[in-house]
Formats: C-alpha cells, structure tokens, sequence
C-alpha cells in the first residue's frame, strides 16, 4: 500500500515535470529558459548531495565541477576552441567535435579533478573541509581567467561558439527542447543516485557520515569512500556545467562564482540534505522563486530572502526530508553526544 | 605456541604523559581476558592501539601471523578484530538492521558498479549481508530480533550496547574486545550480559577481552585478569590471584588506605 502511494507520487511528480515547460510556454518563452535553468540546478545538485547529504563532506567548492563541465564541453564543441585553431575573432568552421563525444570525456576529467581536490583533504573534517574545498573552487574560476590558460580558455572572454546539442535534427537552442534533454539527463542521474543510496556504498557512506572513527572501526575505509563521493559528485555535477555551456553557446568565468557553490549548497539543504526527491524540489524552489518575485520590483531580494528564512525555520529539515536527516534535527533528548574519540576514549590522558 | 593477538613492549605517550608504559599483552581463541585498572589507567588506550586508532611509539604486534604495526582499524576488521566502545557509539540514524549490516562491509565487495547494475551478484550478496546481520541480532533474542527498523537511536540503552556488541559480532571477528560492557546496566541486565559473554566463547570460539570496572563480572568470566596502573601492567594470572595481589589492591585503595588500615 505505501509502496503503490510512493509510486504513484513519483510517477504523478515525473509526469508533472513533463508538462510543466508546456505550461510554463503560456507565459512566455523566459519562463521555460528558467525551467531549464531549474533543471541544470537539479543536476548539480543531486551531484552535491552525493558529497553532502550522502558522505557528510561539506564541500563549498562545488562550483568547481559546473566549471570543469562547462568549459570541457566547450573546449571540445566550440569552433572558437584552440583544439581546432579556432579564436573568438576567427571561429574555425567546426568544433573539435561534439556534445555526446565531449561529455564522457568531460564526465572523466571532472572525476579525475574531483579526487585530486578529495585526496589532500582527506584528514579534513567539518568546518575545515568546508574552507579548502571553498579555496578550490576559487582555484579553478582564477585558473581559466589567468592569463596563462588565456591561449586555452579565452580569459575573461571564456570561450563563445559553442556548439549546441545534436539531437536528431532538432533545434536544441529551443527552451523546450533543451529542457527534455536536461530533464533526460537529469532523470538518469536521479536514478543513479537512488541507486547509489540503498546500496552497500550508500551504507558505508552513511556509516561514514554519522561517525567517521566509528565507520573506519567496523571496515570501511574512509579514505576510499570519501574519494568515491567527490568522484561521484563530481561525475553528475559536471553534467549540469556541460548542459549550461551548450544552452548559453559560452563558458566564461564570470558564470563560476562562488554564489553557485552557495546556491546549490542551499537547494539541498532547503530541499532537505540528503533526500533526493528534496533536491529536484528544492532546485525548482529556488531557481523559480526570483523569478515570481519580479514584480516586486526592487524589493523583490528581500522577500526572496524573507522567504527563505521563513521556509528554514517552519521546515528546519528542509521540504522533503530525508528520514534519517529529520532525525539528526528532532533533537533526541536520548540521543547520546558524540563524543570525539581522542577526548572521552582517552582515559590515558588527563 | 604462538598466540592469535600478541602485543609486546608496546608504549604511548601523549605529551607528559606515557599512557601505556612497555605492555605485553596477548589472547586467544575461546579465551576471556579481563582488563582492569583504575581511571586512567590506559585500558582504553590499550584498546585504541591494539585496533589501530592510535599508532605506539615503539613495540611489535602480531595478529592471526600478521604483524599489524601501522595498520589501520578498517584494515584490521578485514583481518578479524571487532571492539565496542565505553561511551556506545551507534550509527544512530539508521536502523538497529542497518547498524549490524555496516559490520558486513569488509565481508562483501559490491561497488560503484554493482550498486548502479545491481545484477544477480549484487542482490545475492546485499541478501546474504542481511541474513548475516540478522543471524548477529538474534544471538540477543528478542531484544533485537523484531526491531530491525527502528532507528538505533530509539532503543534502551541496554539494547544500544547489545546492538553494538552484534555489529561487531557481524563483522565475522576472531578477536572481539568490549569496552565495559556492562557499564550502566543493573544486576539483571549484567547477568545476562555475563551469560551471554560465556556464550560468545562457546559458541563462536572468539578471543575476548574486555575491559569492565564491575569485578563480579570480571569474576564470572575471566579467564584470565591483567591489571594495569599508570600505564604499566602490574599484574597477570586468574582472578584470585590478582584480585590478592599487593599493588593492584594499592593501585585502587592507594597506599595510603593501606597504610592507615594497618
């Protein structure tokens, strides 16, 4: 009986979805390329929440992957890329090639970046995790505006001409179009993260989670899981980046700011971290309600705000909440503290 | 002979203070070793060393013919150690099912790939680390047994240290350590703790030590006791005979009580 509700909710949601670009086209055409928008969100963050929700590393560095996504595509589909010879006064006649060659090989470089940023940071927990993946991120926006890529990445400029989408002829720079694209993509990643959730690596994940001495102490090897789940992460977080540079036809590194990193942190977490039902929510929410916000005119950050503080304090675990997260803010009164290992197993040390 | 777990002159020291001061050690399968020892004694950090927690600055240890100098405590489960914790630590967001089915981990081997494939491979094995869980919880009875999907959060305390016991029993351990056990249960619950430690001797032949302040338990179970002091063993030998022992009963009473009392 729950199981048939669940399925019926999913399915009611997945046929939503569908319609809603159609829906959305009544109001006009810049309703659907926020849809779009929405739907690059939901790739990205079902990617962070593989990091956050799932394994428990606070990663503010995120944006990093959107970036790599993004300009790996580009470099490879633009025929403005230095692959081809190609500058953004004298656009070769062709890209190097195209979108569905570029993203496995996007998808390889992004899980390549992602270990190299996971592995020095691997003895870091928590707070401090969280300001070196932040320095990460910043790392690779300066890095394709230096100078010293400029050759490679355009600079400030970012690389222009990239290629849409080949998809069967079809106008794929088409609001609509792309958002059945992206909704495909997105669609696979959300069942990869399903998948990925109730398995013996999700369980090791969460183990890893609520007590990472603990977790190591009964077999898992941290320093495995949590590489894993940066590469995870970063596999479908590219994803949303190749998406965005083959929607706008450029990759530049004003697009990579921080403000992503924040934004996506803040769609799982008002989604509710860890449930992915809550992230595809959770995107829409918040890419979304800006936009319904436009006619409050110049007030409209304020209430955006408002609201959102208000959605944190009715909904602490956010929209959807996953059943294990609402437990962690319920605030047990039998729940027992946690103690850190060196302190209280320590009685050696006084 | 050589013994399963053999640890020799292994030292700690933590800024001024040496922890563990130059201790042998060792157990065996079907044998109960109780460790006891004032407050700060360096029982538990015996244990974080012995389970990889805590390098020693000097000593050998050997386990099962491995010497484990410098491995990690996930690599050591693999090899067949599992130990519970003083202050119980749960995964206390999951389910009780789920806590024991973590202790599989090193047993069983899907990945990324069986996860996302979920072949005929994959489902038989996460059935098999059900099953194995499930055979973990029930050698408690009912205590477990029938809630399985209860968050480990939400049980007694008695059950939490009984379901930290199963995780570690369903990580297919030769060596088991506890960690005072039977700290914070009443009379009862520590005598069926204390039928249910002779029964993880007899029935699955581990090698169990266990640390405990409550001495009756340390009596009915120990095969052998080692006390420890300072961060050096002051004795070894069967209950009686440490329990009789001049400087364990200083080590507790002080020599000052003992003086007086004469």
């Amino acid at each position: 009986m729950n199981q048939n509700k669940k399925l019926f909710i999913f399915l009611l949601a997945g046929v939503a979805l569908l319609v809603l670009p159609l829906v959305a086209q009544q109001f006009g055409n810049a309703w659907v390329r926020i849809l779009d928008t929405a739907m690059i969100y939901v790739l990205l963050a079902l990617g962070l929440n593989i990091v956050v929700g799932y394994a428990g590393l606070l990663d503010l560095g995120y944006v990093a992957f959107y970036a790599v996504g993004a300009y790996s595509v580009a470099v490879f589909t633009a025929t403005t890329s230095y692959l081809v010879g190609g500058t953004v006064n004298a656009p070769a006649a062709a890209g190097y090639t195209n979108f569905w060659v570029a993203v496995p090989i996007t998808i390889l470089i992004s899980v390549a970046i992602g270990v190299a940023i996971g592995a020095p940071v691997l003895r870091l927990r928590g707070d401090y995790l969280a300001i070196v993946t932040l320095g990460f991120g910043e790392i690779i926006r300066t890095l394709v505006l230096s100078d010293w890529l400029k050759p490679r990445m355009g600079g400030p400029q970012g690389i222009t001409n990239v290629a849409a989408v080949p998809f069967f002829g079809l106008n794929t720079r088409n609001a609509q179009i792309l958002y059945y694209l992206i909704f495909g993509f997105a669609a696979l990643a959300f069942f990869v993260a399903v998948r990925l959730k109730t398995s013996r690596v999700g369980r090791a994940w969460a183990a890893m989670r609520e007590d990472e001495d603990i977790a190591e102490g009964m077999g898992v090897s941290v320093i495995r899981y949590k590489l894993l789940a940066f590469a995870a992460g970063a596999a479908i977080g590219c994803l949303g980046g190749a998406f965005f540079a083959a929607k706008l036809s450029v990759a530049n590194p004003g697009s990579f700011t921080l403000l992503v990193s924040i934004n996506v942190l803040a769609v799982v977490v008002l989604g509710g971290i860890g449930s992915i039902p809550g992230v595809v929510v959770g995107s829409l929410v918040l890419v979304g309600l800006p936009e319904l916000l436009r006619e409050f005119g110049e007030f409209r950050l304020h209430i955006y705000g408002a609201i959102l503080v208000a959605i944190m304090l009715i909904k602490p675990e956010g929209l959807i909440p996953d059943k294990r997260r609402a437990l962690e803010l319920r605030g047990d009164d039998h729940q027992p503290e946690k103690a850190v290992l060196s302190a209280s197993e320590t009685e050696g040390v006084q | 002979m050589s013994h399963l777990l053999d640890i020799k002159g292994v030292s700690i020291r933590f800024g001024g203070v040496q922890a563990v001061n130059k201790v042998d050690f060792h157990a065996d399968p079907g044998a109960i070793v109780g460790v006891i020892g004032p407050n700060g004694a360096g029982k538990t950090t015996l244990f974080n060393i012995v389970t990889g927690f805590y390098s020693p600055d000097e000593g050998a240890m050997t386990f099962d013919g491995h010497n484990i100098s410098g491995l990690k405590p996930n690599a050591l489960t693999r090899l067949g150690m599992a130990r519970t914790f003083q202050s119980v630590r749960l995964f206390n967001a999951m389910t009780v099912l789920e806590n024991a089915m973590v202790g599989q981990h090193t047993r069983t081997k899907a990945g990324m790939l069986g996860a996302l494939v979920r072949g005929p491979g994959t489902r038989k094995e996460e059935e098999r680390i059900r099953e194995k869980a499930r055979e973990a919880l029930a050698f408690f009875g009912d205590r477990l047994i029938g809630r399985e999907d209860a968050l480990a959060s939400d049980l007694a305390y008695a059950d939490r240290r009984r379901l930290e016991i199963a995780r570690a029993m369903a990580t297919e351990p030769k060596l088991l350590l506890l960690d005072e056990p039977a700290a914070g249960m009443n009379p009862a619950e520590k005598e069926g703790l204390i039928a249910q430690i002779a029964r993880l001797r007899s029935e699955r032949n581990y090698a169990i030590v266990l640390i405990e302040h409550d001495m009756p338990v340390i009596k009915s179970v120990s095969d052998r006791v080692v006390a420890l002091d300072h961060g050096e063993k002051i004795a070894e030998g069967t209950y009686e005979q440490v329990s009789t022992n001049q400087q364990v009963i200083e080590a507790y009473l002080g020599k000052a009580a003992q003086e007086a009392q004469l």
